[in-house]
C-alpha cells in the first residue's frame, strides 16, 4: 500500500462521491423527464468510475483491479442502452416536455412506431 | 512523506454520509415523480448510489469481498430498468389503443 496509490485513491474517491451527489441533486432539480434522465445517467456513470478506480488503487491486487475494470466496461455498455430504452418508453407514454423546449425531432416517429 | 492511509479511511467514512444524503434526495424524486418513468429513473439512481456505497465501504473496511456485490447490483439495475421500460411501453400502447389514438 504505497503513498502514491493511496493519494490517487483519495482523489478518485472524492470526485466519484461528489459526482454521485450532483446526480441526485440534478434528478431533483431538473424540469422534465428527459433532462432528469440525462443527469441521472451521465453523472453517476462518472461517479461510479471514480469510485471503482479508487477501489482499484486502494487494493492494488490483480484480481480486484481486473474486476473493477470489468465493471467499468460493463457500465459503459449498459448505461446508454438503459437510458435510451427508458426514454423511448417515456416518450411513447407521452411524458410532457418542458414548456421551454424548442424543437422535438422525434415527433415524426409517432405514426410508424 | 505523509501517510494517506488513515486519511483515506476518514474520507471514505465521510463519503458514505454524502452518498446517504444522495440516496435520500433521489428517494424524494421517487416519492414525487409525476410519471412512472421518473420513478424508474429514481430507482435506477438509488441502485447506482447503493453500488457506490458498497465500493466506498470496501475501501473503508479494506475488505475486497464487497467489490463482488457491486457487480451483482450493476447487473440487477440494468435488467430491472430494461424490464420497466418494456412495461411502460406496452402500457402506453394499450392505452393508445383503448383511446383510439393513432399510435
Amino acid at each position: 500500500m504505497s503513498v502514491v496509490s493511496d493519494f490517487l485513491a483519495l482523489i478518485f474517491l472524492s470526485a466519484g462521491v461528489l459526482f454521485m451527489l450532483l446526480a441526485a441533486i440534478g434528478l431533483l432539480r431538473m424540469p422534465d423527464t428527459y433532462l432528469r434522465s440525462q443527469v441521472s445517467t451521465l453523472a453517476p456513470t462518472l461517479g461510479k468510475i471514480g469510485i471503482l478506480l479508487a477501489v482499484a488503487a486502494t487494493f492494488e491486487t490483480g484480481h480486484v483491479v481486473s474486476k473493477a475494470l470489468l465493471i467499468v466496461v460493463f457500465l459503459f455498455v449498459t448505461a446508454p442502452v438503459a437510458a435510451h430504452l427508458i426514454l423511448r418508453a417515456a416518450y411513447h407514454d407521452r411524458s410532457p416536455l418542458d414548456p421551454s423546449t424548442v424543437r422535438d425531432d422525434y415527433k415524426s416517429s409517432r405514426k410508424d412506431c | 512523506m505523509m501517510n494517506f492511509s488513515a486519511l483515506l479511511t476518514q474520507v471514505s467514512a465521510a463519503g458514505l454520509g454524502i452518498l446517504a444524503v444522495a440516496l435520500v434526495l433521489s428517494f424524494v424524486r421517487l416519492r414525487k415523480g409525476p410519471t412512472l418513468a421518473d420513478r424508474v429513473l429514481a430507482l435506477d439512481l438509488m441502485t447506482t448510489i447503493l453500488m457506490g456505497m458498497f465500493g466506498v465501504y470496501a475501501i473503508y473496511s479494506r475488505q475486497e469481498v464487497f467489490v463482488d456485490v457491486t457487480i451483482v447490483l450493476a447487473l440487477i439495475a440494468f435488467v430491472s430498468t430494461v424490464v420497466y421500460a418494456k412495461h411502460i411501453d406496452r402500457d402506453a400502447a394499450r392505452h393508445d389503443e383503448r383511446e383510439g389514438v393513432e399510435p
